[in-house]
């Protein structure tokens, strides 16, 4: 999950971004510190070759570097800022090889569930994409604020009930990554991990193939069962059997998720947490 | 009995034998040895026949000293408890790979909430505030603070707020949705305990305490300086107590009309949050971070003012650039106001809108660059003397340039969408609040302490302190921003990824050394009170100081200065002793005069003894105390505002009396001075 080792253009754009930002500073901030410990020490009281210039209280030349050094860093790291955010602007399209894959991602509490509504399929906590196309994510939230964020992939983005956010990314090399939730969500958080399968193109097809055959079909009755608060240990696959779901979701046809179900009124620490496990 | 229930409930409300983790033995036990300490506390007190004491002099005190005193007190024993939650959380960090480690979630996740909301707002804040009640006053040359009786009202609301935070870990449990619990987690639906209700209530009622108490600086800084004590010649530490207050006086508003809006959800079925009827999470998102972004410059602030008193003082120079850092002081303060969005670029708002509050926000680092490199030109031709708080000082430079660094670069939106929400982000706002705001508060206790108690804190135990915290700050937070770049997140109860696990067991490394610099500073302050007479400090100015709060005594008479100083210049006491002219050292005998000064009054904590009740009450939908507590508070505030006599005289003899003793010693110092 190094986000140093990119594994698509969105990641690699955002890493150099990092990195170079990084530099930029750098070059100001290792002379400052090097600076401060240098007169700390020289200027030591026990130091008899020191100067002791009590009146150097003001000098308009030293004034006029030390606010020109952070204005000029600042503007050409504004810059950077500026055409980076329009650059890597979530949902900026990400050119790819072949047709771009649609993904309906949806926080739940405490799992991911992707819809492909192209492909009528639909997994939890497993995303299987193929290497080289455009992602094309649409994303919203059962419940609570959650964050979609692959790390080698670049750019995170909020999910939130009755919105939709856009998120467009690449993935250029075959291989396993790891996804995540990076927005708090409650007792089962930390289990919102998730599995990113990135095949070869060519194997893409076969993959939705079998997965469609999947006894199990997602529909709003089967949704509202996955939307109850719990941990999937599990990584189930679905049949999608209106591919209206996500929009039935995001537009709150089907209604929030419940949140935990009460013990007793009174504020019991437990409340809501031990049947969450 | 549905009788019996109705009422049972109406008599207790949410209120049962249920509300006490008895199944969880850390909270009871925590709790436990909390409560047989202050009871330890209380019967010592009560046995000892030091009640009356504590009562006149302290508790009902509406001296700014003494209330200085106590918010320091306060944010002491916050900080043992914040820290105590820091403690927990490394560990459990650390031993939770591929297990569920020792705590549970439900538990895990107060823990995490308790510590955010503990550190900034029963650490940070009453820290800061005490050092600026303590001596802003002192430095601008004047006996008290504007208000002196509502001074008391908002420290004693702040305890409150800490009360029922601590409270809530023996009776019920505290919130389980992160320090600025954002809805929807928050709301009823996600949320159903008592949790965020004493979250929210602890906050409305110490953030009535903080808005005045920053109302009282605000006034003090603009209404009560010194004859010739223009606003170009307050000290350093003063403008930044005008800039952060003004904040204050500005932010914390939005802070209550917000929890307001959350409780209104939560209490009579309000859909400003929810995800229902049209509820928006975003609205609340932007809300709550117009409060918090000035927040964090409310914070740091005046830590920088503490810097600049500190680095002039023991480079033995005046504060290089002065204007320069007023003009930077005053252009964080407007520019910390415009900056909020940067703390969700990832919210999905277009590139333009992330783009300008990017480059606002990198704005702010041009003139906290400038403060940087005017202290170290201060420290440029100076005769640097390496005591406890010059070294804080020196720590705070390098540290919070590193924490500036990976601020901007949070500020860069494209690369914030790599480690928002990061263990990246934690390692550096902790590089920031500990490297800037914790490092200045303590600098502050170390260089003002002798100046409150009339000794001079060991300087063995201090350098320790400050080592041992140094150092075991980076071992904490460098491998944070390590795992940060590998992607992790934070608040996260277990973790299965390999690599993020020797990383976590070096900060929790980290966290033991850390602990050590803490115990550093308790020894310091065991020891010196034990030496005290050997650190006495007779002269009122043990390190040759510059401004006003160094021209009386240690600690200073209840009315700071027997003769309201006349300023002619920047560093006006540095000015004094240069020309050896100090009025009352030339002269024999001056003429004192009868000092009128502020009664002690009762008003602040009977006031939050009410708000107490009522916020337990609140919590606990137990509203006949509700109504009970809601009227003893306004009762107190009536019998305060219809008093007679709110002032009393200390004659002229007595002032006299006083001073004479000060100025003996201060004599032979002076003529030194004068003769450099």
């Amino acid at each position: 999950m190094n986000l140093l080792d990119p594994q698509g253009p969105v990641a690699a754009a955002n890493s150099t971004i990092l990195v170079d930002s990084v530099f930029i500073m750098l070059a100001i901030v290792v002379p400052t510190i090097f600076a401060i410990l240098a007169f700390a020490f020289w200027f030591r009281a026990s130091n008899p070759k020191a100067k002791f210039q009590p009146d150097f209280v003001y000098s308009g030349r030293v004034e006029m570097v030390v606010w020109a050094i952070p204005a000029l860093t600042v503007i050409l790291l504004g810059g950077v800022a500026w055409i980076g955010s329009h650059q890597l602007d979530p949902a900026a399209p990400v050119p790819g090889t072949g047709s771009p894959v649609r993904i309906q991602a949806v926080s739940l509490d405490w799992k991911w569930l992707f819809i492909y509504p192209d492909q009528r399929i639909a997994t939890v906590n497993t995303l299987t994409v193929p290497a080289g196309a455009e992602l094309n994510f649409q994303l919203t939230s059962s419940s609570v604020m959650n964050t979609f964020f692959i790390p080698q992939l670049g750019s995170m983005i909020y999910t939130m009930n009755g919105m939709v956010t856009k998120l467009n990314l690449r993935a250029d090399n075959e291989g396993k990554l790891q996804g995540l939730s990076a927005h708090f969500s409650g007792d089962g958080f930390p289990d919102m991990m998730f599995d990113v399968n990135v095949i070869s193109p060519l194997a893409f097809p076969d993959w939705v193939a079998s997965t469609a055959k999947s006894d199990a079909v997602l529909n709003e009755e089967s949704y509202k069962k996955l939307m109850q608060q719990g941990v999937e240990k599990g990584r189930p696959i679905y049949r999608l059997d209106d591919p209206r779901l996500f929009d039935l979701i995001a537009t709150q046809h089907i209604p929030p998720g419940p949140g935990p179900e009460l013990v007793s009124d009174a504020g019991r620490p437990h409340s809501g947490g031990h049947d969450a496990r | 009995m549905p009788a019996v229930r109705t009422v049972e409930a109406m008599m207790l409300g949410k209120l049962d034998w249920s509300a006490i983790p008895f199944d969880q033995p850390i909270p009871l036990i925590a709790g436990a040895v909390v409560l047989v300490g202050i009871l330890g506390v209380l019967i010592w007190v009560v046995v000892k026949g030091h009640l009356p004491y504590l009562w006149h002099e302290w508790i009902t005190s509406v001296d700014h000293k003494r209330i200085g005193v106590m918010y320091i007190l306060l944010a002491s024993v916050m900080l043992l408890r914040g820290g105590s939650d820091a403690i927990m959380m490394r560990i459990q960090q650390a031993v939770a790979f591929q297990s569920q480690g020792y705590l549970p979630p439900e538990h895990y996740n107060q823990i995490f909430s308790a510590h955010g909301t503990i550190m900034i707002f029963f650490v940070a804040m009453p820290f800061v505030i005490g050092l600026m009640n303590l001596i802003v006053p002192l430095q601008l040359g004047v006996r008290d603070v504007a208000f002196p009786t509502l001074n008391s009202v908002g420290f004693w609301l702040t305890a409150t707020g800490a009360l029922l935070v601590n409270l809530s870990l023996v009776i019920g449990e505290f919130a389980r949705t992160g320090w600025l619990a954002f809805p929807p987690l928050s709301e009823l639906s996600y949320s159903p305990g008592v949790g965020v209700d004493y979250y929210a209530w602890s906050l409305q009622i110490s953030g009535i305490g903080t808005l005045v108490a920053g109302i009282n600086l605000v006034t003090t800084v603009l209404k009560l300086r010194t004859k010739g004590m223009n606003y170009l010649r307050m000290p350093m530490f003063c403008w930044t107590t005008l800039a952060s207050n003004l904040l204050i006086v500005a932010a914390f508003p939005i802070l209550t009309a917000t929890l307001a809006m959350l409780l209104l959800d939560r209490y009579l079925g309000f859909h400003f949050f929810t995800n229902e009827a049209g509820g928006n999470v975003m609205m609340f998102m932007n809300l709550i971070w117009a409060w918090g972004h000035p927040e964090v410059y409310i914070l740091v602030l005046p830590a920088f003012g503490i810097f600049s008193e500190v680095v002039s003082t023991f480079s033995g120079k005046a504060l290089f650039g002065y204007r320069s850092m007023v003009l930077a002081t005053m252009a964080i303060c407007v520019i910390s106001f415009m900056v909020w969005l940067h703390h969700f670029f990832t919210m999905g708002a277009g590139p333009d809108v992330n783009a300008i509050f990017g480059i606002a926000s990198m704005i702010i680092a041009i003139p906290t660059g400038v403060k940087i490199y005017n202290w170290l030109f201060t420290m440029y031709g100076g005769r640097i003397r390496f005591e406890t708080p010059m070294l804080w000082s020196i720590g705070f430079m390098v540290t919070f340039i590193i924490g500036g660094l990976t601020g901007v670069l949070v500020a860069v939106p494209p690369a914030d969408f790599m480690l928002h929400n990061s263990m990246f982000l934690v390692a550096h706002f902790h590089n920031v609040i500990i490297g800037g705001v914790l490092f200045g508060a303590f600098a502050g206790f170390e260089y003002w302490f002798p100046k409150a108690f009339g000794f001079r804190l060991d300087d063995r135990w201090g350098k320790l302190a400050f080592w041992f915290t140094f150092l075991g700050f980076y071992v904490t937070f460098v491998p944070l921003y390590v795992v940060g770049m590998l992607g992790m997140t934070r608040r996260m109860q277990h973790y299965d990824v390999a690599a993020w696990r020797p990383w976590m067991l070096v900060a929790a490394a980290g966290m033991a050394v850390l602990t050590i610099g803490v115990i550093c500073q308790i020894m310091q302050l065991v020891v010196s009170i034990r030496n005290r007479e050997a650190l006495r400090d007779r002269t009122g100015d043990p390190w040759d100081g510059r401004s006003l709060e160094w021209a009386t005594s240690s600690p200073p008479p209840v009315f700071n200065f027997a003769f309201n100083p006349d300023v002619r210049g920047e560093d006006a006491y540095w000015d004094m002793k240069a020309r050896a002219q100090q009025q009352s050292l030339e002269h024999g005998g001056p003429e004192y005069q009868d000092i009128e000064m502020p009664r002690n009054s009762p008003t602040g904590f009977v006031c939050a003894f009410f708000a107490t009740i009522m916020g337990f009450a609140l919590i606990w939908h137990i509203w006949w105390m509700v109504i009970l507590g809601g009227i003893g508070a306004f009762a107190t505030f009536v019998v305060f505002a219809w008093r007679d006599h709110d002032e009393y005289v200390i004659p002229a003899e007595e002032v006299a009396a006083i001073d004479r003793v000060n100025l003996e010693e201060r004599r032979s110092l002076v003529s030194m001075a004068g003769a450099v």
